[in-house]
């Protein structure tokens, strides 16, 4: 069982999770300007982002096609083609392998959908466990805070519209993701995941997330020599 | 029919009165196949029974993207087997179900068996794909169409038919020749299909029997569980 086991290969993984308005994209990509600025070979992976299946699901979402059965079962599809393509090969040569969202998302999401939790376990059973899983937590109210405040649009299945939960968007958001959650916290004890209190701010939490990641970079290649990040402030007279 | 599932079902689905049977027929290309389905849907209609027919990459959710992904060269054995169980979620959720609770007796050309003969050929672990289908509806009955490896090729041939490119197991590199490959691969399959023949309880016929033989065995069989009046002359093997 690939998912419940540590992996092997030379490289490491590190996943982000957590709902919409998390921040844990934003705390993703400062760690990832980070490790690239260290000389780390870094590479990067998201949810729902395969070539193969793109059209399939853009087709289902527009044409409403989805049952909680199908709409999982695409989301396995992509990340099968993901792994074996973008994750694996990297992680083989002594990357780092970063990923917004990992197998995690589909146990919460998907459970609260109705899928069996069981069924979904052994449906990513293919997947490699994390080096480190980060679960960015926040309540319902600072993430629709965050999202109404900011560009981001609520999307009809990311607000679990088709649940039927509540016709208002809002409304339907919070109540799934308060689900959601609710399936996180019982996944973060049985698999592992680090709780980060996604509640602080972008530099607290940035801070917290490399204090986390360093142990890790242990004996990892670099192609280059650490140049100054952006976050270290430098004298005029070291420079 | 009795809605029995291989494992948790589906959520969401409403299966609690289905008058209608769900008939599977599975066996290598070649093997008649859909010549067979043909005859039998003739059959029924002729004595009034309402007839659907489905099959393999034919669901409107997912057909358009399975058939691009077999054209490219990069379709993982994993992302494959998960993308044609999308495609049946889809037809059982879509088409399958809502056919069978209208009454309707459904011929499926192919049905998990083959998805899993093909992911074990390629080093899937059978009780994992088929734990992956713990959604799908246990048909009713399954016809398992036999025919080995050689005479499967002189049919093929014959008939003027090429030797397909998947059909040969050519991703998994067999043999350097078309011939020897489709040979070899055919003859794995085989041997995953005489495996889950009593497991799965098929009935297994002779496909090498003539086109005649083999429609009146399935009508034999079919009668008996439908209704033995079927049997009444009406017409003969082949109308």
């Amino acid at each position: 069982m690939p998912i419940r086991e540590p992996h092997v290969y030379p490289g490491r993984l590190i996943v982000v999770e957590g709902i919409d308005g998390s921040g844990k994209s934003t705390q993703l990509n400062l760690l990832k300007t980070f490790l690239e600025s260290e000389g780390y070979d870094v590479s990067f992976t998201e949810w729902n982002s395969s070539p193969l299946v793109k059209d399939t699901t853009k087709r289902g979402k527009k044409k409403n096609l989805f049952t909680p059965t199908t709409f999982s079962l695409i989301h396995a599809t992509d990340f099968a083609d993901r792994h074996e393509r973008s994750i694996l090969p990297p992680l083989e040569a002594g990357f780092i392998v970063l990923a917004d969202r990992w197998a995690y998302t589909a146990f919460a999401r998907d459970a609260v959908r109705g899928c069996d939790p069981a069924w979904l376990r052994n449906l990513y059973d293919f997947a490699t466990r994390p080096d480190l899983a980060l679960y960015f937590r926040v309540d319902i109210d600072t993430s629709v805070a965050r999202i109404m405040g900011g560009r981001m649009q609520l999307k009809y299945h990311e607000a679990g519209m088709d649940l039927g939960l509540s016709p208002d968007p809002i409304q339907s958001f919070r109540l799934f993701q308060s689900k959601v959650i609710a399936e996180y916290d019982r996944i973060g004890d049985e698999f592992g995941l680090t709780v980060l209190d996604a509640q602080r701010s972008v530099v607290e939490q940035q801070r917290e997330v490399r204090r986390l990641v360093r142990p890790l970079l242990k004996g990892l290649r670099r192609t280059h020599v650490a140049r100054p990040t952006p976050t270290t402030v430098r004298s005029p007279v070291e420079a | 029919m009795e809605a029995k599932f291989f494992g948790a079902g589906l959520p969401t689905c409403d299966v609690s009165n289905l008058p209608g049977h769900l008939i599977v027929v599975e066996g290598a290309d070649g093997v008649g196949r859909s010549t067979h389905i043909e005859l039998l849907q003739g059959w029924l209609e002729g004595h009034g029974f309402a007839v659907a027919t489905t099959g393999l990459v034919r669901s409107a959710l997912t057909s358009k993207g399975i058939e691009l992904a077999k054209e490219g060269h990069n379709f993982d054995r994993i992302t494959m087997a998960l993308f044609y169980a999308t495609d049946l979620a889809d037809r059982i959720e879509n088409e399958i179900i809502p056919a069978l609770r209208s009454g309707f007796v459904v011929l499926a050309d192919r049905y998990i068996f083959t998805t899993i003969a093909r992911g074990a050929v390629r080093g899937i672990e059978a009780s994992w794909l088929a734990g992956v289908y713990g959604f799908a509806l246990a048909p009713e009955r399954t016809f398992f169409l036999r025919l080995d490896s050689d005479l499967l090729i002189q049919r093929t041939l014959r008939r003027g038919g090429e030797l397909d490119y998947w059909e040969s197991g050519r991703d998994i590199g067999l043999a350097p020749d078309l011939y020897t490959s489709f040979r070899k691969y055919q003859t794995l399959i085989l041997k995953e299909f005489d495996r889950m023949a009593e497991p799965y309880g098929f009935s297994t016929i002779d496909a090498s029997h003539s086109v005649q033989d083999v429609q009146a065995e399935l009508r034999r069989e079919l009668a008996g569980m439908l209704d033995p009046s079927l049997l009444a002359p009406l017409g003969n093997a082949t109308d």
